[in-house]
């Protein structure tokens, strides 16, 4: 069915085919209208799910990891402050290996207060052992959004879906929504294991030594170290699920085959801007412009950051002349955040190009097609003298 | 995913006994219990019991005398403080391992 | 409370569910709770803890001193996990099942109150109860909300505690919720009997407030454990009551101290090495905020 709706919705319709039996959320500009949608659904009737309005985004994802952990299909979203409240709940979410998947509608992050878009907030929780998806536009949302559930369940790994702020969240697109069967079809029911049960009781997330301890059965079970050397190698094995999971929506829905970048004019470009969310289809434009000057320009698009695709990124851009990182975030007193993971995975290429990091729209300031020209113009012309410290675009101070 | 992967993922404990070690080496004193005293094994009826009401790891038995799990018992005399008959004196553990060597 | 269903020594259940051989400390005011609670809730409950000496008690990875299911979760989301546990039970056709918050005062009035009010607020099917051994003693005997005026702690070491003991179970009671008591580890046949009603109470929130004597928070030696109980009640410091549908009403040893005289609280005081700041003029304070106190139970 094509329909055309704003990113929040396409989001939370999302949420409903996949059938999410506990949804909790507090709501946070600009993900409220996502949040109001999948209330209106459950208290209409078209999604029988269990609807809590938590007093506080902490206590949000504390009823995803305790419903999860009993066995129900949990869900919530966020942005910014909200994200960043409930951030020591987002390493146990990991760390207790629950599938629980949130959207973020992408904000800067206080202080100063903002409620408009950047990649701060997500971008500033890359660590957790999370898996980062990132979507440029509506089908794209709605699509990661049901592939996600698929996916966490299938590593047991919390999955966080993220899309700009009011850039995505808020504009109407046309995208293709499809009927319930062919996502059943997709996606089975959720059933763990191990999960809250009176017949079979269990203590979850207990205290654990520095050291390996024996179980009641006299089996070595593992220390702290390897509970968490399991969560990072599990989350490097994604990469090889996040394909495979993406190959059978092809098959299903017809759409898919760029798992982990969205690659515009690459192949034979000397040039590639990279970037994460809906950016890289701004850029488009800009790579038109150029290519018509005789400047061999590409931009890529970024849908994985965590697990980051490195292999995958590596074989897409080593063999250009120059890597121009276009980001809405940065690791402060270093550089980009993104740029910094670029690098590292050109680090062992045998040749590498040179790597530019080019700080956009912190806050929401707007990011001007002309100078995004500007900026990747200067990029490769003036190489040499931009070295690694973080340029700065659209600045008017 | 197998159980055992599972299991290895996260920290998911099994209910058991001990997880303190054997936490009778915690004692300092041993509760010990004088059946000629004691309510329901004068009597032979079920009765008093309130050495297993109170005892705060549950290792004193509701039976006719109430035994103790010395394996786990950590001497903390609430036993002997609150039993009606003064049935149950605290003495000195040291003398007990003695013995048992 | 019915004289008739009360429960007795003799017929309370002999079924434990709770291993020996814990961490938790030797006279443990909370090992009485728990094992009572837990005998009264039954095998069909899910437990949602916070960290506390609960947690310890529970045990540590991979060994569970709890023959229960139970989620541990970050220290001020208990009533939110409760919440969670609920709703899933109610999306997996499991609603039957009791799901039960057991946290500490710290985890409950201090840094877990935003969660429980709200889970409060919203009625939620949960019964949370709270230990209240008055400090937050897993991490060592530091102040909390619960801890009483004068009282030595780690973070109240020379001066005593400022301010008054937070009284959680009235904030609780001000939300409205179906289920209000107070009771104590000293008393665990009236605690027992709280919980089984709690729990027939089904549908919406139930809150219980135990006062949990500790024997190296407190300074007492372990065997007294019940007695320092017991008196704290006896004195009139500590009520015994329910709260039912907004109805107050004393309950045991407290219902039956109604015009009678109570221990004086200096008694009280002497028996704990915490209170060993105390002035005269707290001393005196707090024994004139009791008689306020029954003085308005009879008014």
């Amino acid at each position: 069915m094509h329909v055309i709706e704003s990113g929040n919705v396409a989001a939370a319709t999302g949420v409903k085919l996949a059938r999410t039996q506990v949804i909790a959320a507090y709501p946070i500009t600009p993900q409220t209208p996502l949040t109001e949608k999948l209330s209106e659904f459950v208290e209409g009737g078209e999604l029988p799910a269990e609807y809590i309005p938590v007093e506080s985004e902490h206590s949000a994802m504390a009823v995803c990891i305790a419903s999860s952990t009993a066995g129900a299909r949990s869900f919530t979203a966020t942005s910014a402050n909200g994200l960043l409240y409930m951030n020591e709940q987002l390493h146990w979410a990991a760390g207790s290996r629950l599938p629980i998947v949130m959207c973020v509608a992408n904000r800067g992050v206080g202080a100063p207060w903002t409620v408009w878009n950047d990649h701060q907030d997500t971008v500033s929780q890359r660590d957790l052992g999370w898996i980062q998806l990132y979507c440029a536009d509506h089908q794209q949302i709605h699509d990661t959004v049901i592939k996600a559930f698929k996916l966490a369940e299938t590593v047991s790994i919390p999955v966080m879906v993220c899309y700009d702020g009011y850039l995505l969240s808020h504009t109407y697109m046309p995208f293709d929504q499809p009927e319930q069967e062919q996502v059943d079809a997709f996606l089975p029911p959720f059933a763990p294991e191990h999960f809250l049960n009176p017949e079979a009781p269990r203590n979850f997330n207990t205290v654990t030594l520095p050291d390996v301890r024996p179980d009641i059965h006299g089996n070595t079970a593992p220390g702290y170290m390897e509970i968490r050397k399991t969560l990072h190698s599990d989350l490097r094995g994604a990469i090889g699920e996040i394909e495979k999971i993406d190959g059978e929506f092809g098959e299903i829905f017809g759409r898919g085959g760029e798992p982990f970048v969205e690659p515009y004019r690459c192949d034979d470009a000397d040039y590639v801007a990279f970037c994460m969310g809906s950016l890289s289809y701004q850029v488009r434009d800009v790579v038109d412009a150029m290519r018509e000057e005789g400047t061999k320009v590409g931009v890529m698009g970024l849908k994985v950051y965590r697990p980051f695709p490195d292999v995958a990124v590596r074989d897409a851009l080593a063999k250009c002349k120059g890597v121009i990182v276009l980001e809405k975030a940065l690791s402060y007193g270093n550089q980009g955040a993104l740029f910094a993971d670029v690098k590292s995975a050109l680090f062992s290429a045998e040749t590498r190009p040179f790597v530019h990091n080019y700080i956009v729209g912190l806050g929401g300031r707007e990011i001007k097609t002309e100078h995004l020209y500007d900026a990747l113009t200067e990029s490769i012309n003036n190489e040499a003298a931009i070295g690694d410290e973080p340029q700065w675009v659209g600045l008017k101070m | 995913m197998s159980k055992e992967e599972f299991c290895n993922m996260i920290s998911i404990s099994e209910p058991g006994p001990g997880d303190g070690g054997n936490t009778g080496s915690w004692r300092v004193l041993r509760p010990v219990l004088d059946a000629t005293k004691c309510i329901p094994a004068k009597t032979g009826k079920p009765s008093c019991f309130n050495c297993w009401l109170y005892c705060p790891d549950g290792v004193v038995t509701k039976t006719i005398p109430p035994t103790i799990d010395y394996t786990y018992c950590k001497g903390c005399g609430i036993c002997a403080e609150e039993c009606p008959s003064g049935a149950i004196t605290m003495v000195d553990e040291a003398s007990f391992t003695k013995e048992e060597k | 409370m019915d004289n008739a269903k009360k429960t007795t020594i003799l017929n309370l259940t002999d079924d434990e569910l709770v291993n020996p051989g814990n961490r938790a400390c030797s006279g443990c005011g909370l090992g009485i709770v728990y094992r009572t609670a837990l005998k009264a809730l039954g095998k069909d409950t899910v437990l949602a803890v916070p960290p506390s000496c609960l947690t310890v008690l529970q045990g540590l990875y991979p060994v569970a001193a709890t023959k229960l299911p139970c989620v541990n979760v970050t220290f001020a989301s208990t009533a939110a996990a409760a919440t969670g546990v609920r709703a899933a039970m109610r999306a997996t056709g499991r609603d039957h099942l009791n799901v039960v918050a057991f946290a500490g005062d710290g985890g409950t009035g201090d840094i877990g109150i935003q969660a429980l009010s709200g889970a409060c607020e919203r009625g939620e099917d949960i019964i949370y109860i709270c230990y209240d051994n008055e400090a937050y003693m897993n991490t060592g005997v530091q102040r909390s909300g619960t801890t009483p005026k004068g009282v030595m702690t780690t973070t109240t070491p020379i001066k005593g505690k400022l301010q008054h003991k937070k009284d959680v179970p009235s904030i609780i009671a001000a939300h409205g919720i179906d289920y209000v008591a107070t009771a104590s580890a000293a008393y665990p046949l009236d605690l027992y009997d709280k919980v089984k009603k709690a729990a027939a109470m089904k549908g919406g929130t139930r809150y219980i407030h135990v006062h949990t004597p500790c024997p190296p928070g407190w300074g007492f030696d372990t065997r007294y454990t019940i007695k320092v109980g017991k008196m704290s009640v006896a004195t009139g410091l500590f009520d015994l009551y329910e709260i039912v549908n907004g109805e107050f009403s004393l309950t045991g040893e407290s219902a039956k101290r109604v015009g009678k005289e109570r221990t004086p609280i200096a008694e009280y005081f002497k028996t704990q090495r915490r209170f060993k700041g105390l002035t005269q003029e707290i001393i005196d304070e707090m024994q004139a905020i009791i008689d306020d106190k029954w003085a308005a139970y009879t008014a």
